[in-house]
């Protein structure tokens, strides 16, 4: 059995598996649920000034059946009264002492009003503080959330601020709706800031309503653009988590990572690029906290059958893997391989190599099933077939380098060797 | 023990005879569905299909939401796609390809996905063809089954002026008349032949019977060009003696009479014995067991492996409490009060190959009795030869011989369907029409050219 148990900046969970600030954090009961149902630790739903929140608030991308696979809201942050929200942390904490208790704040621009929160959100014995520089809509028309952490200026300044009374240890949240994640993880880095999380959600219009042509969520015949999450923003967050975990600066403090995590591989990846733990909403938002028991179990024996004993054990495993184009060596070359015997004749390998990649499948034509072969002169290794294949290890990648020795582009141009071999 | 009518409640009637592949009840269910399909290329379901339906392609208008253009690229193919998504046997068809299979997994369920898109088009007759103007071709059709509705319907769209000589009085052909009661209505039938129609330009004329009250050179003299979609006739004799006693019927007419009255006045026997182990005699035996004949027993010469019928008919056949007797043959039937009363058959046994590839049953000379009270008649049916020889027209036994693109050894006589292939299904006899129309248009053509 693999350890799971998690230290983040000194914050203990039983697991690496915390909720990230979001409706699933909003209120005591949803807390003591998660809680119950075995979650590591929670961050709790932004607290700040007052809002009113609109209705509806969420919209979906269904894709091929699939529901919510990205998911957006255009909620506000917490529109409970401040004094309940805090007096039901201090409950919980009492309730769950071996559970992460994180706060998420967003005060007004100011000096005084940031003051204000932090003392009072550290009053209640939580365990961390989580600066929300990240909500991409409602907050940054008042210059707060996503403004502020799209201003490197400003998002140091902010966590100056911050860490001017902060007894605890403070995360920032980052919003990946900036060209690069880097500038501003660096900026609250040197300012002070204990560790950093990302990502939050990602401005976007999940689609338009083809009966009343009112983008979604509709409310009352408007719409806004709202924050992006799920699944689909995955491959994008864990894109910005590598930024910051190869960056100099920001590679020294510990990342919570988020974006997109359902399962215990999504988790996996996180941890193995770069993260020290990771947060999940929209998967417990569409599934209920019940998902933990897989997330956990699922790591659990993944560890056990890689040999690892800790979660820092394979922490940042691959962030060196991902490199620069320039490094890659040109030598190594695949070729697809089709296993007759597992390949079912759909076809979908031949129709997409023929119809937008390198036309390197053969066809022989049979009744009802055709038999389908790689030309391998003609395979570039893209891996087209092997991802449309739906049999599992029925399509394989060979190695066949082109000559033994490493050579990457820098080397090849120097050496004058002949491009264009396709 | 005597063949008697109204043995079960009428309760019990409609649900005996009620669907036997229920439709999707929600839309939910053909989504998921739809969505489960990979999409082949090149797909082995469409190639199975005689009509070579894109199946793949209207799956995927399912799961998009074009219900619409689902429904156009299923006519498109075969206009009696809707019939068809109830009674063809998919299993040896489109879904017996499916790459699922390959998998051990259920192959999709290409009909029920079918029938959920058809079945909407045809209830609110969707408009979703429109014809050429007419150039004042006419084209005569004799018999209104699915080859010659199918062949109807393409010329049509062509802007030819086609019209149907039907000796009986509904369309549809064995569709209305033949297949079994519980894989459709005659309502159904009614409105599919109505929306085949709907493009205008094919008249239908009931109750005309070529050899009768219509003749070959007639029709060939006011029009154009003839497609003789007559399909073939009743079921085979059997050639033994007792065979004209009461209580021996024919499969196509007692399933006629079925598919025609009610129920409650179709007679059936305690014991019945269907001779034959075709998609006729399972629908003749499955039929007389759910008007509520007591025991039914299938007879076959042969061995299971040499059936016609397919594995999912057979098991129809004995989920509903038929018995099937393998290696056994007809050799007499014994009557009493000119009533069939027993049935003496061969115990048979299989020999040399015979001149279908498959071994030929061999009489051991052993007998066993079987008590019955009916004898229903369903190891092939017959062509009409009469009418064909009659007619000048080149067979062989009565199954008309056509060339490549329907033409018969008459200038401007096409046919196609049963009664060139001697009975196959609903979409080989659809598919028939289709290529007979496309002689048709091409003959045509070469007329006015001349
Ligand atoms: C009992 C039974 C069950 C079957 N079940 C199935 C099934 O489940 N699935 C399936 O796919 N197939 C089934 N079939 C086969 C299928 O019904 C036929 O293959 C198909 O109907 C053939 O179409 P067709 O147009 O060639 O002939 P038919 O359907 O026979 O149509 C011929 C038409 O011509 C008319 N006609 C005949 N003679 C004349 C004349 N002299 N003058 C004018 N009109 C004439 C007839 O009244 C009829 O309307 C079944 C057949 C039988 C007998
Ligand atoms: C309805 C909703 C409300 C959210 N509210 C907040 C919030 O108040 N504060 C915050 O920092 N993030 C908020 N988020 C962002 C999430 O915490 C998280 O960063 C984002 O959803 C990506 O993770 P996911 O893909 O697991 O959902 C919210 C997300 C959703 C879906």
């Amino acid at each position: 059995m693999a350890d799971l148990r998690s230290d983040f900046l000194g914050i203990k969970s039983p697991n690496p598996f915390w909720l990230a600030s979001a409706p699933p954090t909003d209120k005591k009961i949803n807390v003591l649920r998660a809680f119950e149902a075995g979650w590591g630790g929670v961050v709790w739903k932004t607290l700040g000034t007052q809002v009113k929140n609109v209705s509806s608030r969420y919209s979906a991308l269904t894709y091929n059946g699939q529901k919510a696979m990205g998911f957006n809201n255009i909620e506000l942050i917490s529109d409970r009264p401040l004094d309940i929200n805090l007096k039901e942390i201090r409950e919980v904490l009492k309730e769950f002492p071996d559970r992460a208790m994180v706060v998420s704040l967003m005060a007004d621009n100011n000096k005084e009003s940031w003051h204000e929160m932090v003392k009072k959100a550290q009053d209640t014995g939580a365990h961390g503080l989580e600066l929300n520089f990240g909500c991409p809509h409602g907050m940054v028309e008042r210059g707060m959330g996503a403004s502020v952490g799209q201003d490197p200026e400003i998002a140091k300044m902010v966590v100056e601020w911050v860490m001017e009374v902060a007894q605890i240890p403070v995360i920032t949240k980052l919003t990946p709706n900036v060209h690069s994640v880097v500038p501003a993880g660096r900026a609250v880095t040197e300012a002070g800031s204990n560790a950093l999380s990302l990502i939050n959600t990602i401005q976007s219009v999940t689609g338009v309503d083809l009966d009343t042509l009112v983008p979604n969520p509709n409310v009352a015949g408007k719409s806004v653009f709202g924050g992006y999450c799920g699944p689909a923003v995955k491959p994008i967050a864990l894109k910005m988590l590598t930024t910051l975990a190869q960056d100099e600066v920001t590679r020294k403090v510990p990342i919570s990572g988020i974006g997109g995590i359902s399962t215990w591989k999504d988790a996996a990846e996180f941890i193995l690029l770069g993260a020290s733990n990771v947060q999940v909403c929209t998967a417990a938002m569409v599934q209920g906290f019940r998902i933990i028991t897989d997330l956990c179990e699922g790591l659990n024996n993944w560890m056990d059958e890689k040999g690892y004993k800790t979660i820092s054990d394979f922490q940042g495993l691959s962030v060196p893997s991902l490199t620069r184009w320039e490094e890659l060596d040109i030598n190594y070359h695949i070729i697809a391989n089709i296993n007759q015997d597992k390949c079912i004749h759909c076809g979908l390998c031949y129709i997409t190599c023929e119809d937008t990649s390198h036309q390197s499948i053969d066809i022989k034509k049979g009744m009802p099933y055709n038999t389908y072969t790689i030309k391998d002169e003609e395979c570039v290794g893209c891996n087209l077939c092997k991802i449309v294949c739906p049999v599992q290890d029925c399509i394989t990648m060979e190695v066949h380098r082109k000559a033994p020795e490493y050579l990457n582009w820098t080397e090849f141009q120097k050496r004058g060797l002949p491009l264009n071999d396709h | 023990m005597s063949i008697q009518n109204s043995r079960l409640s009428s309760e019990d009637l409609e649900k005996n005879f009620s669907d036997l592949h229920p439709p999707f009840d929600h839309p939910e269910g053909a989504l998921l569905e739809a969505n489960r399909c990979i999409n082949c290329f090149d797909a082995p379901c469409t190639k199975l299909c005689p009509t070579s339906i894109q199946i793949p392609l209207f799956i995927k208008q399912i799961a998009s939401g074009n219900l619409k253009g689902s429904a156009h690229t299923i006519f498109s193919s075969n206009i009696m796609g809707g019939g068809c998504s109830k009674v063809c046997p998919v299993e040896k068809l489109c879904e017996g390809a499916c790459v699922y299979n390959l998998l051990e997994e259920t192959p999709i369920a290409i009909a029920k996905l079918q029938r959920y898109a058809t079945e909407k088009a045809i209830d609110e007759q969707w408009k979703l063809f429109t014809r050429k103007p007419s150039n004042g071709k006419k084209v005569a059709i004799v018999g209104a089954g699915p080859a010659g509705l199918s062949c109807a319907h393409s010329l049509s769209l062509e802007g030819v002026d086609v019209t149907v000589f039907e000796k009986e009085a509904k369309g549809g052909g064995l569709m209305t008349y033949g297949v079994a009661a519980y894989k459709v209505t005659p309502e159904f039938c009614e409105a599919e032949v109505k929306y085949i129609t709907s493009i205008g330009g094919i008249e239908i004329k009931y109750n005309q019977e070529l050899g009768k009250t219509i003749h070959l050179d007639e029709l060939r003299k006011k029009h154009d060009a003839v497609f003789l979609g007559i399909g073939v006739g009743i079921a085979r004799g059997l050639q033994i003696p007792g065979e004209e006693l009461q209580g021996v019927e024919d499969a196509i007419s007692f399933i006629y009479n079925l598919r025609t009255s009610d129920y409650s006045k179709v007679g059936v026997g305690d014991n019945v014995a269907v001779i034959g182990m075709g998609m006729t005699a399972i629908d003749a035996a499955t039929q007389s067991k759910r008007l509520g004949a007591k025991e039914v027993t299938l007879l076959y010469r042969r061995t299971e492996q040499e059936k016609p019928c397919t594995d999912v008919e057979l098991e129809l056949a004995r989920l509903d409490g038929c018995n099937i007797l393998w290696l056994s043959a007809p050799k007499e039937i014994i009557g009493e009060n000119g009533k069939a009363k027993k049935l003496v058959c061969s115990k048979m046994k299989l020999g040399a190959p015979d001149a279908s590839g498959r071994k030929s049953p061999v009489d051991t000379g052993e007998t066993f009795e079987l008590e019955v009270d009916m004898v229903i008649k369903a190891a092939g049916q017959i062509p009409f030869e009469d009418l064909v020889t009659k007619s000048a027209i080149e067979n062989k036994e009565g199954k008309i011989k056509i060339d490549k693109s329907g033409k018969t050894n008459i200038p401007g006589v096409f046919s196609g369907g049963d009664a060139v292939n001697g009975g196959k299904e609903v979409v080989d006899a659809v598919q028939a029409g289709k290529d007979a129309a496309e002689g048709i248009l091409e003959y045509l053509k070469k007329q006015t050219g001349k």
